[in-house]
């Protein structure tokens, strides 16, 4: 009997990649194992660690989230350098009605959520007919301006922030609130820019001429795509509110804006899966190099560097293709 | 009576910087003409349909479109309000499938509206409309990606993204331009069959034999201002014509 090598995918994928024609359990594995993968880790992992680590946990979803929402930013065009904006703002909005009006966790995190995302919108309704760089920038100058604003005012505690606010009931909730809102975000968005409406989303990005001379108003469309990046940003920010029971300046700190960018560059860009990847290698790694000093920042910058020259398209890319290209040894007759 | 013209286009000018691009560009287009524009390059035919169409702005002058003053209106506005164009340099989404490529123009409000209610399944109607435009149903052609189809695949499906979204009034930018002739004469009939339908059609276009061969009217620019407006035999015979592309000496 001879024998041949052939890509498993080969007899599964019928015509186009959504249509699948499935023979076998293993086929049916082979299919649902990427899907079923991140669910399966995060529970584990939940179980599995320290309750330090568990903490590293929380701080690496809630930057898988602000990578997930620059990255459907960017698949419509939009780069954004200021994370931090929806972030803080969420944050804020959650402290604010935490503290002054003494409204609970389970309140303020939804409600700061939308109307954080529905705030930043109209922050950034002036400049979506900006492209490239210039959109970019205003992104970049807005949380900047904020954090000024609140020193100088005073407001919100001014430079002391707010704090003593109200924890949520156990660690769990917290991980598990977390968990299950990353996946959903994961899955959801993914499902999302799969959809017809993401694909006009891609158009945008890609010739939005092109999109306008099909009778469709592209600025409303960025509008939409707005709302929801800077709603899972907000909701970030005023989810970790609740975890340090305290906010401040710092939520408008760059690192915020810049490590959702790295790991959307590392984990590789336009799958959300690649970005959310690119969080769990890098703040974690960031935390193991803590020990480090100052050095830390030298090591880090290094990792960036050989990875997105090694693998330009992205770790999630990369792994994506081997996937594809797995074989099997089929009998030929 | 006198019916009101579909499109009517007065005393439009359009500077960019010094240049005067178009210079006070008159006339009107009844229902179901098709129009041919020529005129040597830089002569500001597409200029003209980017200013119809919204894409720029003119410094001066009004277009009306069904006795509607749509001078300066958004280029979707436009869109819905029933002029279609197609791009002289095609820019398909070139990594996705053709027959997804159609799902933008399905998508608009104006299909939408056209069809009623929730619009099925939008890539059924997006082979059917390939087909129009000579996709062949029983083949792969539509279901490969942009990027791999020949130059006269990717001016058909320019043109059925047009014709997807229903137009009154479709403008043509330079459709045959890289086509081999027997991929222009496969097009032809499909022009043919929108005039049949009552589309009234705008075609800027260097081909001028196969222009000539359907237009009713042909309106030749040079330097931003129409030096011949008439039936193509008669525009030809313009001695400004005759001067414009074959230089001052003719």
């Amino acid at each position: 009997m001879e024998r041949r090598k052939e890509r498993i995918d080969r007899g599964i994928k019928a015509r186009s990649s959504d249509i699948f024609a499935l023979s076998s359990w293993r086929e049916m594995l082979y299919l649902a194992a990427p899907r079923l993968l991140p669910v399966v880790g995060l529970v584990v992992l939940s179980l599995a660690l320290s309750v330090y680590w568990q903490r590293v946990l929380l701080s690496v979803s809630v930057f898988a989230l602000l990578a997930i929402s620059w990255d459907i930013l960017a698949q419509t065009g939009m780069i954004s350098l200021g994370q931090a904006l929806f972030f803080g703002t969420g944050a804020y909005l959650s402290g604010i009605m935490n503290h002054y009006w003494g409204w609970p966790p389970y309140i303020t995190i939804p409600l700061a959520t939308i109307v954080g995302g529905l705030l930043s919108t109209i922050f950034l309704i002036p400049v979506l007919r900006l492209r490239g760089i210039f959109f970019s920038m205003v992104t970049l100058v807005l949380p900047l301006m904020l954090v000024r604003i609140i020193e100088a005012t005073r407001i919100f505690g001014g430079t002391e922030g707010l704090s003593g606010l109200t924890a949520l009931p156990s660690r769990w909730v917290e991980i598990y609130v977390l968990i299950i809102v990353l996946l959903s975000a994961l899955f959801g968005f993914r499902r999302l820019m799969n959809s017809d409406f993401g694909l006009i989303l891609k158009g945008i990005n890609d010739n939005d001429r092109s999109v306008m001379n099909a009778g469709i108003n592209v600025y409303w469309f960025k509008i939409q795509v707005l709302f929801i990046a800077s709603s899972i940003g907000a909701f970030a920010g005023a989810f970790l509110t609740h975890v340090y029971l305290f906010v401040g300046m710092p939520v408008f700190a760059l690192d915020y804006s810049i490590l959702p960018i790295a790991s959307a560059v590392v984990g590789g860009m336009g799958t959300l899966a690649g970005s959310m990847l690119g969080a769990f290698i890098l703040v974690p790694l960031s935390e193991i190099l803590r020990g480090l000093g100052g050095l830390r920042i030298v090591i880090y910058g290094l990792f960036l560097v050989v990875f997105t020259v090694a693998i330009p398209e992205g770790i999630f890319h990369y792994i994506q293709r081997k996937y594809h290209q797995f074989e099997r040894w089929v009998e030929v007759e | 009576m006198e019916t009101e013209p579909l499109l009517k286009v007065s005393q439009l000018y359009k500077n960019f910087g010094g240049v005067q691009a178009i210079h006070n560009l008159n006339f009107e287009l009844a229902e179901g003409e098709l129009m041919g524009l020529i005129g040597p390059n830089g002569s500001g035919k597409t200029t003209a349909v980017n200013l119809i169409t919204g894409f720029v702005k003119p410094t001066e002058g009004e277009i009306s479109y069904r006795g509607k003053n749509i001078t300066g209106r958004a280029p979707y506005k436009i869109v819905r309000m029933g002029i279609a164009r197609t791009f002289q340099m095609v820019k398909p989404f070139y990594q996705l499938p053709a027959y997804k490529n159609m799902i933008i123009p399905l998508y608009s409000p104006r299909v939408k509206q056209r069809i009623g209610g929730k619009f099925g399944d939008r890539d059924a109607v997006a082979l059917d409309l390939l087909e129009e435009v000579g996709f062949e149903r029983d083949s792969f052609v539509a279901y490969k990606p942009a990027s791999v189809l020949p130059q006269g695949y990717l001016k058909r499906l320019e043109l059925a993204k047009a014709i997807a979204l229903d137009p009154d009034l479709i403008i043509l930018d330079e459709l045959f331009s890289g086509l081999s002739l027997a991929e222009v004469a496969s097009i032809v009939p499909i022009i043919e069959k929108l005039r049949q339908e009552g589309k009234t059609i705008i075609m800027i276009e260097h081909r001028l034999k196969e222009l000539f061969r359907i237009a009713d009217r042909i309106i030749v620019l040079n330097f931003g201002e129409k030096i011949a407006d008439g039936k193509a035999s008669e525009v030809m015979e313009s001695d400004a014509v005759k001067k414009a592309y074959l230089g001052a000496e003719a």
